[in-house]
């Protein structure tokens, strides 16, 4: 599918669920510009019925790959949620996995931090994840009154205090998290 | 059981007949309360037809029964317990507690289920206070109420636990609106309660212990499903109900059990049948050491539970623990695995002693893990197979190859719901062939428009062999690649389906016109970004009545169809709405359109983007 690309640039805008024309031959509405793009060549090689046979297959075309379309699949949100969490080891997919270890606990967790827009939501999904509670994080104390502490091993082979820096910048560079006993991550929060 | 004596629970059909009918007339018990008593042969008939009809169950029947004259309309009306309403917004709640004087059940659906994939903006209604209230003035003896997909606040929780005194069972599936101290309030409240099933609700954590809130000394509880509930629970309270629940057969747990907890819980109650297994996984508590856990031996951990025949959970499983079910697996008839993340190598050794099961669901299952289903279920009756990844992908690990394994070794296969990303038409057909008992089908194709993966061909004739060869067919969703044809060929065939579900599927309103013109028996329609607009819907106007409900968005309906179909069938509720903000951009066509059979005309609580025709 080299046409791909154009495809894409042209998915950047449209709401997919909404602009999706099925247009029927002869129909003019929008679609124009999906006419001439990508057009459903997975039907190159079908000897379909030729009354079926038409302009038709120019007006559809077949989205690319790994944009979401709302509500699609039928599979209820709920369930989505922790799909996204489950996905198998051997899939190099968008995730990005960083290994999640806690002080005292037997097994190291997975984590996908594409899951999280915050560290809130950070914070919110290890707690669910290791039952423990971690509290937030406050620039002048740290995680002062929490019994665990979250810190992270950066690019550069350090371990920081998670919150130290804006989110991005801490996606881009984490490596792997480490849940720590508050009274051993005396000393990283100082480091400001 | 202390509090079987609470006032208003006779259960005999004491109390005259609620309300002033203006009429006079004897119960059928005859414990009458102040109406003379008339020797009318009619009345005698009535009494007569009242007692015959008492023991009519089936939702149809009492239907038919009630119309073959007025004095068999009342008598029906006066007999019914059961009250069933498919579509909230069908009837208004008054209008139901006017003709049915003696519900003791009520199960309502709400939202349409395209809801549940976000097609549905928030907001947009199925409101259970209304029938509460309605139902708190007239129903005083109500027993037992299930709901799907409606929106249930705290608030309707306070009036069920104040209002019924004799409330045995809540069963909440995919309802939304409430949280905790809605439910404390509930099973605080609610002496009698046998039944609380929530299934799929998303109920919020207002952090009130509501475990606690059962009432002291022995309960009634039979089932307690808990486990969509994303809020933690005071483990303490939960093990002592459980030690005092000795009826208790249904136990599902939420993913903050761990599995020492659930042996725990499991040791006091070795007369489950049902059990949700919670995380079944260590999970660390907050503040313990190490050394403080037990090394609980939980290879036993389900050697005593002779009783278990439904087994689901394992919410963070941990791997090494599965296993542990294998003493179970002769006896269970049900396996939920969906949410449990085991390959193939820890699958297989414990699926192969599952020689009993009949329903079974899953997620991170391959093609290979299905065959080793097949090779062992020969019972099975129920199947769904969910994506473990809901993106569109050239290849995943369930295909037609898993399809036509479980075909072929699981002929009595009622109902499957499979999510794949490729197919083809030779296993559909093989399935249509294998498989005849098959009532339900939904294949979901993940890649849309994806055609036959070998032939290339659309998927046509495998769908028109499951509508040909499967003649129980009552459900049926369809994917992939489909012209028309695959329609025409549901239109002749599919003469029991009641329920369609379509998606980004066929070509020209004649696909459309085929299945409400030869779909006889259809009652839901649910159609999504299909090419399908007015010319195509118009044959169904002498059908709509009939419906529960159409379902049209993102296709070619255009606003001026919606109006005339309005204006021609005045019974039925045309619903028009985007699912965002997005005026004009569709030009003439609407977004969404919902439609509906109502006796009461649109309804009052339409919100502002809802434009009701």
């Amino acid at each position: 599918m080299d046409q791909k690309k154009s495809t894409l640039d042209l998915f950047h805008d449209l709401d997919l669920a909404t602009e999706l024309r099925l247009g029927l031959p002869g129909s003019n509405d929008q679609p124009e510009i999906i006419k001439t793009s990508l057009s459903g060549n997975k039907r190159s090689s079908s000897e379909m019925g030729s009354s079926t046979c038409t302009d038709e297959q120019e007006s559809r075309f077949s989205p690319p790959t790994k944009e979401q379309v709302v509500g699609w699949p039928p599979v209820r949100s709920y369930r989505k949620n922790i799909l996204q969490v489950k996905k198998t080891d051997s899939d190099t997919g968008s995730g990005m996995y960083v290994k999640v270890s806690m002080d005292g606990a037997p097994y190291l967790r997975k984590l996908d931090l594409k899951m999280y827009k915050s560290y809130e939501e950070l914070m919110k999904g290890l707690q669910v994840m290791f039952k423990c509670i971690i509290g937030l994080y406050s620039e002048r104390e740290g995680y002062n009154g929490s019994q665990h502490v979250p810190t992270y091993e950066d690019k550069d082979g350090d371990w920081m205090l998670v919150g130290d820096v804006p989110w991005d910048m801490f996606i881009s560079s984490c490596k792997r998290l480490r849940i720590m006993k508050s009274c051993e991550a005396r000393g990283l929060g100082d480091c400001v | 059981m202390s509090d079987d004596t609470s006032p208003g629970c006779a259960t005999t059909a004491a109390a005259g007949s609620g309300g002033s009918s203006g009429k006079v007339r004897a119960p059928v018990s005859s414990s009458g309360d102040g109406g003379s008593f008339t020797a009318h042969p009619d009345q005698v008939l009535e009494n007569v037809i009242e007692n015959v009809l008492v023991f009519l169950t089936s939702r149809r029947d009492r239907s038919t029964v009630s119309l073959v004259c007025r004095s068999w309309y009342r008598a029906e009306a006066y007999t019914r317990s059961d009250l069933f309403i498919g579509n909230c917004y069908a009837i208004a709640p008054n209008r139901v507690t006017d003709r049915f004087k003696r519900i003791r059940s009520v199960s309502l659906k709400g939202k349409p289920r395209f809801a549940d994939f976000s097609l549905l903006p928030a907001d947009w209604g199925a409101y259970f206070t209304r029938w509460v209230h309605a139902m708190s003035l007239a129903y005083r003896a109500l027993e037992k109420i299930y709901l799907k997909r409606m929106s249930v606040t705290d608030d309707d929780l306070s009036v069920i636990a104040r209002s019924f005194p004799c409330f045995k069972e809540l069963v909440l599936v995919c309802c939304e609106g409430f949280g905790t101290s809605g439910l404390a309030v509930v099973v605080s409240e609610c002496r009698n309660l046998r039944v609380l099933e929530l299934i799929e609700d998303e109920v919020s954590d207002d952090e009130t212990d509501w475990i606690s809130c059962f009432p002291e000394g022995t309960t009634n509880l039979e089932s307690l499903c808990f486990d969509c509930v994303e809020a933690e629970v005071n483990f303490d309270a939960l093990e002592k109900l459980v030690a005092r629940s000795p009826m208790l057969k249904k136990l599902k747990l939420n993913m903050f059990v761990s599995i020492g907890e659930l042996y725990r819980l499991v040791v006091r109650a070795p007369q489950l049948t049902h059990l949700g297994t919670g995380a079944f996984n260590p999970l660390v508590e907050i503040g313990q050491q190490q050394g403080d856990n037990q090394e609980l031996d939980y290879t036993s951990l389900f050697a005593a539970c002779k009783s278990i025949v439904c087994l689901s959970g394992f919410r963070e499983i941990a791997p090494e623990y599965f296993p542990t079910i294998v003493p179970l697996c002769g006896n269970l008839t049900s396996l939920n695995l969906s949410y449990a993340n085991v390959n193939a190598e820890q699958f297989k050794p414990v699926i192969r002693h599952c020689h009993k099961l009949q329903v079974f669901w899953m997620d991170s299952i391959c093609d290979e893990g299905l065959q080793a289903v097949a090779d062992t279920c020969k019972d099975l009756r129920e199947l769904r197979v969910f994506p473990v990844d809901p993106h569109e992908y050239d290849e995943g690990p369930v295909s037609e190859v898993g399809l036509l394994a479980i075909s072929l070794g699981c002929r009595k296969l009622q109902s499957i719901l499979y999510f794949c990303q490729q197919m083809t038409n030779a296993a559909v057909i093989a399935m249509s062939k294998n498989c005849p008992d098959l009532v339900v089908f939904r294949l979901c194709i993940i890649g849309r428009y994806r055609p036959d993966r070998v032939t290339g061909e659309p998927m046509d004739e495998g769908f028109g062999a499951i509508v040909k060869n499967c003649k129980k067919l009552t459900r049926l969703a369809v994917s992939g690649l489909l012209t028309d044809k695959a329609f025409s060929y549901i239109g002749q065939y599919g003469k029991l389906v009641r329920t369609l579900s379509v998606a980004f599927a066929g070509d020209s309103d004649a696909g459309l016109k085929s299945v409400l013109e030869g779909c006889t028996n259809l009652q839901k329609l649910e159609i999504r970004d299909s090419p399908f607009g007015d010319s195509g819907l118009q044959p169904g106007l002498h059908q709509f009545y009939n419906m529960r409900f159409v379902w049209m968005s993102s296709c070619r309906v255009t606003r001026q169809w919606c109006l005339e179909v309005a204006r021609r069938l005045p019974k039925l509720v045309v619903e028009v709405f985007s699912r965002d903000e997005e005026e004009g951009e569709r030009g003439d066509f609407v977004e969404t359109l919902y439609m509906y059979r109502s006796l009461d005309g649109p309804r009052p609580d339409a919100p502002q983007f809802v434009e009701i025709l």
